[in-house]
């Protein structure tokens, strides 16, 4: 890139972020006006189903979108100090406890493609990290993470997106910390356990700003760029559904009075593979309809956290019985948040 | 020179042995790639993320694809 803003941002970086803020809160405060002024100047009536529909679309588009390109931005800049090798050096030779909290949370910020997933779990047991607090770590990663927090947020609120933070949190953290106690390490493949141990180094890259904020645009480019067509599907389902279909449609089966629902959408949800922008749309469409949050939740993190090609994959360095035990105890506990949050609110 | 991509076969994988190759051609650099899938391998360089990236026996490059001027970078540095 050679345009002048990207000069820009490597000469003066504190300048550009200053500037960049600026703007993005400028632009955020004249999406709702603007989405209305659009809304009046075409010929439907602001009333109407269609033009409460049309105002939905217009508005939360640009806002979630606004508010994912924002976040993600900055994780891109946060994820540049969490290299998956410094987070092992921080979990390595720790006690089972306080380290699963620890791994649970480095989750959130450390840079993790799927693919890298079953890599990262040998590095860390290699490496000295107790078992449970690898799974703590491998649970959390995925599940959650700054695009899930953000859609929840752009479309439900910061409530929901709190509560599904602070769940998928506790899964991970006592799902791991359970595995721990199970002492199952007799269950990883033989030629896992048998490989030298290593010590946890890392090399501080010696980032600079300017390459920070240049990490922050290239994960704009890879993560917004990859899940825009996912949040337009998600929210024009949604515009759809707030104007026509009546709330309590959904109610009857996945409300929660229906206790069966919790499992079924749990075990509908490990099956399906996708990721937290691509079952947007899903959720959206459900939540609307009138089924419970519980249970939406707890399809959601099923869905993300709990997937066939990744147990097929796992395979390759567990044994089955850790597998098994592995899902169990992790859709326990997602059948657990989902029934909590029903009974609580 | 030679050059190995590491990786379990993800699309990242598959974008990064892609995009070496073109600028390889691009610079008209002549260079021996090809891929590490197996993971017993992949972990014998001390590679967590992937895929990562091996010329000449050292790891330059790990977790994500690279940017095509680390790419080139590589390619003019040896």
């Amino acid at each position: 890139m050679t345009s002048p803003i990207s000069r820009w941002h490597a000469r003066q970086p504190i300048a550009f972020l200053i500037f960049a803020a600026v703007v993005w809160f400028a632009l955020y405060q004249t999406l709702d006006p603007a989405a209305e002024a659009v809304v009046a100047a075409l010929p439907v009536d602001r009333s109407s189903h269609l033009g409460g529909a049309l105002q939905f679309f217009l508005y939360d588009t640009p806002k979630v979108l606004m508010l994912l390109t924002g976040v993600v931005f900055v994780m891109g800049m946060i994820n540049s100090y969490f290299t998956p090798e410094r987070t092992r050096a921080m979990l390595a030779g720790r006690t089972e406890g306080v380290a699963n909290v620890m791994a649970a949370s480095l989750g959130i910020v450390t840079p993790f493609c799927s693919c890298s997933a079953v890599p990262l779990f040998i590095g860390f047991v290699q490496a000295g990290v107790p078992l449970g607090v690898t799974f703590s770590f491998l649970i959390s990663a995925p599940m959650v993470n700054e695009v899930a927090l953000t859609l929840l947020f752009g479309m439900f609120g910061w409530k929901v997106a709190l509560l599904y933070m602070g769940l998928g949190l506790s899964v991970a953290i006592v799902a791991g910390w359970v595995i721990g106690r199970l002492k199952m390490e007799a269950y990883l493949e033989d030629w896992v356990r048998d490989m030298p141990r290593m010590a946890a180094q890392f090399e501080d890259t010696g980032m600079t700003l300017a390459d920070r904020i240049q990490c922050g645009f290239a994960s704009v480019r890879e993560i917004v760029g990859k899940v825009w067509p996912y949040i337009l599907v998600g929210i024009a389902v949604g515009a759809g559904i707030h104007s026509y279909v009546p709330e309590d449609y959904m109610a009857s089966f996945m409300g929660r009075e229906a206790w069966w629902s919790v499992p079924l959408a749990v075990i509908i949800g490990v099956p399906m593979y996708t990721n937290a922008a691509g079952v947007i749309p899903i959720v959206q469409a459900l939540l609307a309809k009138g089924a419970a949050l519980g249970t939406v939740l707890a399809f959601m993190m099923s869905v993300i956290a709990l997937s066939l090609p990744e147990m097929i994959i796992l395979r390759k360095v567990l044994k089955l019985r850790l597998i098994v035990t592995f899902v169990t105890i992790v859709a326990t506990g997602i059948l657990l948040v989902g029934y909590v949050f029903n009974a609580v609110l | 020179m030679d050059i190995k991509v590491l990786g379990t076969g993800c699309a990242n994988c598959k974008n990064t042995i892609a995009l070496i190759d073109q600028v390889a051609r691009a610079k008209g650099v002549s260079i021996e790639l090809s891929k590490v899938e197996e993971l017993r391998d992949i972990m014998g360089y001390g590679v967590m993320s992937t895929p990562g990236v091996v010329i000449n026996g050292k790891v330059v490059h790990a977790g994500g694809v690279p940017s095509r001027e680390k790419i080139e970078q590589w390619l003019t540095a040896s």
